[in-house]
């Protein structure tokens, strides 16, 4: 029996070897090498008008890199970006999921609206809201003069003060239900009878919030924060659609590609291209690690 | 009691309000303008006075957007079924038994997952050329594999986890083949799986920008997405933008009713993805 026991546990190691094969070399194909060539690339003087001839230049590219105040213009877009955005993102999610949470009729509804800018493809809802944002004829500026908050009207994607903040407004419309989402399924695993204790004892609902749900949903919100922190740190279409390579919102991505494609310079876009992904990579383990941590005290 | 509950439920309801115009008005914007043409489209009215149908025959006749649906359709469909193909089986592997380097392989899998895009824009750029299909829909379809392909592998192995143990020990004392039990035990099991995680890499890869914008050239192999952002009129300051906005709901309509079909599913499937990680 034993035998058949190792025999079979064997066979199915082969097995398991097989299945992971095929799905390893494609992501190898189109994820580790092409990540590999575009850090090689950062060391050469590559052109994209002819890819296949270049040297080496060492360190050169990113001594540049660190000299060029456009680059460390999009680094604090981004940066900006990412933390503004995801910060309204978590306090507007927690309300829709607070909401979507309360047993009263009508939360399907809501839940059913939230998923719609999910839904709707980045660049589409850039074009929805660069329309919105029109400075003649956009509905956001008509509004906002009936209402009385703006006393003229606002060129939202054209002035430099605003550009940034317009496309944080897209981001947060779009990328909150998703947040709200997480955390409502993390308000879901919380057991109702703490919430009947508390509701026994007459314990205020904002206390209830503070001291008992915020800290129970700790974790599951500090993982969907870093997730949508990485996404943010990411950015490409929306800036990229809604104001197109314009430097008062350009993020490291936009800026990586425009270098790259726009000025085909491969070795230049890809030395910054390749400080994104370090930047990437240090969240990655800060995501991962905090992810297990919490996985193992359960 | 009783007048502080009332207030307290119509504030409730006033929210649940502020959050569904706050979600839905920018669609309902879209629909609103795309269906005003001429001097209309510059007036604010929140109703269209006679809807007007001009703007979406327009697309289809001034530039190949027809085509451009049907581009994203391949490749859409084309990257959905090779990344469930090749993840349905790894998923097995990687859920199911146990051996050395899983959880490093499933590690590999996440990091992939976050990758930004533009760190392998160069080397996917050097590839495509190398394999002779830029401005092909085939260097989309490939490189969208790095979209879809971590995504679906994680959150069918979450799924393959929690099937019940008893189904496999039942074929295996049969001395099923590992690859009959992930089509005849798992593969009907997993049909509801299928479809969430198909849904979701179906609409990463109909979403997708960068890629398409860089690898394709041709007016004729641009995708939806490149499409919609490059309409243009006589100046940067001039778009059309009844045109911009039909061509916009054209697009969503299907992906909101989809997700409106599957809101259940998509929501444990995205959470499975995230959370549970």
């Amino acid at each position: 029996m034993a035998v058949a026991q190792s025999q079979l546990t064997r066979q199915r190691r082969r097995a398991a070897l097989a299945f992971i094969l095929p799905m390893m070399a494609v992501l190898a194909a189109v994820a580790g090498w092409p990540l590999l060539r575009t850090i090689y690339f950062s060391f050469t003087d590559a052109n994209l008008d002819n890819i296949g001839s270049y040297a080496g230049v060492g360190f050169a590219n990113f001594a540049s890199l660190a000299q060029d105040p456009e680059w460390w213009h999009a680094v604090r877009n981004t940066v900006e970006f990412a933390a503004v955005s995801v910060t309204f993102e978590t306090i507007l999610g927690l309300v829709i999921a607070l909401t979507l949470n309360a047993h009263l009729p009508g939360r399907g509804v809501v839940r059913a609206a939230v998923l719609i800018p999910w839904a709707i493809p980045t660049v589409v809802s850039a074009q929805m809201w660069n329309w919105m944002y029109n400075d003649l004829y956009g509905v956001l500026n008509y509004i906002f003069l009936k209402v009385g908050v703006i006393d003229h009207p606002y060129a939202w994607t054209g002035s430099p003060k605003l550009a940034l903040v317009a496309v944080i407004i897209v981001d947060v419309w779009k990328t909150t239900p998703f947040m709200a989402l997480l955390i409502l399924a993390a308000l879901q695993l919380l057991p109702a009878e703490i919430y009947e204790a508390a509701k026994l004892d007459g314990i205020p609902a904002p206390k209830v919030f503070w001291k008992v749900t915020l800290p129970l949903i700790k974790p599951a919100l500090m993982v969907a924060v870093i997730f949508r922190t990485l996404d943010a740190l990411r950015i490409f279409d929306l800036p990229y659609v809604l104001t197109g390579n314009s430097r008062e919102t350009a993020s490291m991505a936009v800026y990586a590609r425009q270098k790259l494609i726009d000025f085909q310079d491969v070795g230049y876009g890809s030395a910054a291209s390749t400080f994104l992904f370090v930047v990437i990579a240090v969240f990655t383990v800060v995501y991962i690690t905090a992810g297990r941590v919490r996985f193992e005290s359960r | 009691m009783k007048a502080r509950k009332i207030i307290g439920s119509t504030l409730f309801y006033l929210l649940v309000t502020a959050i569904v115009v706050y979600t839905i008005f920018p669609f309902y914007w879209a629909i609103v303008s795309s269906l005003k043409e001429g001097s209309a489209l510059y007036k604010v009215d929140f109703l269209p006075p006679k809807p007007e149908w001009g703007n979406y025959t327009a697309i289809f006749k001034e530039q190949p957007f027809g085509k451009n649906i049907l581009n994203s359709l391949v490749v859409a469909v084309s990257v959905v079924v090779i990344s469930l193909a090749l993840s349905v089986t790894a998923s097995y592997a990687l859920g199911r038994i146990n051996f050395r380097g899983r959880t490093p392989l499933l590690l590999i899998v996440l990091s992939v997952s976050m990758f930004p895009q533009v760190a392998v824009l160069s080397g996917m750029f050097e590839l495509v050329s190398w394999l002779g299909i830029y401005d092909r829909l085939w260097s989309l379809s490939l490189s969208y594999m790095i979209l879809t392909l971590p995504f679906t592998t994680w959150v069918l192995t979450t799924f393959m986890r929690e099937l019940p143990k008893e189904l496999e020990e039942a074929a295996l004392v049969d001395g099923a083949k590992p690859l009959t039990i992930i089509t005849k035990v798992f593969l009907p099991l997993l049909g509801p799986a299928m479809a969430t995680t198909g849904l979701l890499a179906f609409i990463a890869a109909w979403n997708e920008f960068m890629f398409a914008i860089t690898f394709t050239l041709s007016n004729e192999r641009r995708t939806v997405p490149v499409a919609i952002a490059l309409i243009s009129g006589a100046s940067r300051f001039e778009l059309p933008w009844g045109r911009v906005m039909a061509a916009s709901v054209i697009v969503t309509v299907p992906l909101v009713v989809l997700v409106l079909i599957f809101q259940r599913r998509i929501v444990s499937g995205l959470t499975a993805g995230a959370v549970k990680g």
